[in-house]
C-alpha cells in the first residue's frame, strides 16, 4: 500500500513538473493520470497492490470534497444577493449535462452498432 | 477547572488534530445515514458531512481557516486521488476502446452543455461578472476547476464550493434524469455522471457498479483535460464576439 501511494504521489509530481517546465493548461494531477495510464498500458498489467490502493482511495473519493465544501461557509455573505440565480443555473445545468451527455452517447453507440450490422 | 478547558480548547485548535478528525468523524457519521438508507442519492454524504460542519464551526465560533489548516490534509489528497483514476481506466481499456467515438462525442456534447447553459441561465437572471466567471468550470474537479477559474478570472474559493454543489446535484439527480431517459447501460450512466459533476458523481457511480464507476472516471478526467483546453479558447471566442 505504502509503495502504491507512493507511485501516485510521484506521478503527480511528474505531472506538476512536466507542466510547469512545458506551460501546459492543464493541470498537473491529470498529467500525471494520463503518465501512469500510459506506463500500465506499456506494462500491460495492473500490479495487485496499485490496484488496491486506487481502489481503496476512489471509493471514498467524495470525503476529499468536504474540505471544500465547507468553505460555504465564507461566501454566504459574499454573494448573498445572489445565490439564487447561481443555484438555479448550477441545478438546471447539471441536469443538461447529465441528459446530453448520456443521449449523445446512446445516440453514437446505436449508429455504430447499426454500421457495423451494415457491414456483415 | 475551567481555564484548563479553555486552554486545552486553545491548544486543540492550533493544530491541524482537530480539523482532520472532524472531517473524518463528519464524513463517517453522513456515510452511515447514507448506508443505513441503502444509498439513497437524496442523502448524499457529501452535503450532510458538510451541513455538519458548517453547524459545527459556526456554534463553536471557529474560523474556516482554522478549521481548513487541519482539513487540507484531506483536501490535498485530491491530486493523488485524480492520478488513481489511471487505474479503472485501464481496467476498462477493451470497453473504453471499443467506444472511443461514442465517448469523444458525449464528452465534447456534455463538457460544452455543462459550461454553455450554466453560463447563459446565470447571466439571464443577472449574475455577476466575477461569478458567472466562477461558474463556468464547475463541471470538472476541484483542483483543475479553480485552476482554471483563477486563469479565466473567477474566484477560485468561490468556484471549489459550486464546484461541490455540483458534484452533490449530480450525484442526487442523475439516477432521476437517466432513468426518466431510459438509460440503463452503465457504461453511459457513469460516463455521464463522470462528465457533469466530476469525483463526487464518480463516487455515487461507484457505489452503483464499479462499471460506472470506471466510466464515471474516465469522464471526469476526460472533461478536467477538456474544460481546460476548451474554456479559454471559448473565453477569447465570447470577448471579441
Amino acid at each position: 500500500m505504502l509503495g502504491a501511494l507512493t507511485v501516485l504521489l510521484l506521478y503527480q509530481l511528474v505531472g506538476e513538473v512536466l507542466v510547469h517546465v512545458l506551460a501546459l493548461p492543464v493541470p498537473g494531477p491529470v498529467v500525471g493520470m494520463l503518465a501512469l495510464f500510459l506506463t500500465l498500458r506499456a506494462r500491460g498489467d495492473l500490479p495487485a497492490p496499485l490496484r488496491e490502493t486506487a481502489t481503496g482511495i476512489l471509493q471514498h473519493l467524495s470525503l476529499l470534497f468536504v474540505p471544500a465544501g465547507t468553505g460555504v461557509m465564507v461566501h454566504f455573505a459574499r454573494v448573498s444577493g445572489e445565490w439564487l440565480p447561481i443555484v438555479a443555473a448550477l441545478l438546471a445545468s447539471t441536469a443538461l449535462a447529465i441528459a446530453a451527455a448520456a443521449l449523445a452517447m446512446r445516440l453514437l453507440m446505436r449508429y455504430g452498432a447499426a454500421q457495423r450490422k451494415g457491414e456483415k | 477547572m475551567t481555564p484548563r478547558i479553555v486552554d486545552i480548547w486553545v491548544y486543540l485548535a492550533a493544530t491541524p488534530l482537530l480539523g482532520l478528525t472532524i472531517t473524518l468523524a463528519a464524513y463517517l457519521g453522513a456515510y452511515w445515514i447514507y448506508e443505513r438508507s441503502g444509498f439513497n442519492p437524496l442523502l448524499n454524504p457529501v452535503a450532510l458531512a458538510i451541513i455538519a460542519l458548517v453547524a459545527a464551526l459556526k456554534a463553536t465560533g471557529t474560523q474556516y481557516q482554522t478549521y481548513f489548516d487541519g482539513a487540507q490534509f484531506v483536501h490535498f489528497l485530491l491530486g493523488p486521488a485524480t492520478v488513481a483514476l489511471a487505474v479503472p481506466l485501464f481496467a476498462q481499456l477493451d470497453r473504453v476502446r471499443r467506444l472511443f467515438v461514442p465517448l469523444a462525442g458525449a464528452l465534447i456534447v456534455g463538457s460544452v452543455t455543462a459550461i454553455v447553459s450554466a453560463v447563459a441561465i446565470a447571466w439571464a437572471l443577472g449574475v455577476s461578472e466575477s461569478s458567472l466567471l466562477s461558474l463556468a468550470p464547475k463541471s470538472v474537479t476541484a483542483p483543475i476547476a479553480m485552476g482554471i477559474s483563477e486563469k479565466i478570472g473567477g474566484i477560485p474559493s468561490l468556484t471549489a464550493v459550486l464546484v461541490v454543489a455540483t458534484g452533490i446535484s449530480g450525484a442526487v439527480m442523475a439516477k432521476y434524469v437517466l432513468d426518466a431517459l431510459g438509460i440503463r447501460d452503465y457504461g453511459v450512466r457513469g460516463f455521464a455522471l463522470g462528465v457533469a459533476s466530476h469525483g463526487i458523481g464518480t463516487a455515487r457511480a461507484f457505489q452503483v457498479s464499479e462499471e460506472a464507476g470506471a466510466f464515471a472516471g474516465l469522464g471526469m478526467g476526460l472533461n478536467g483535460v477538456a474544460t481546460a483546453i476548451l474554456m479559454p479558447l471559448m473565453l477569447v471566442a465570447w470577448r471579441s464576439f
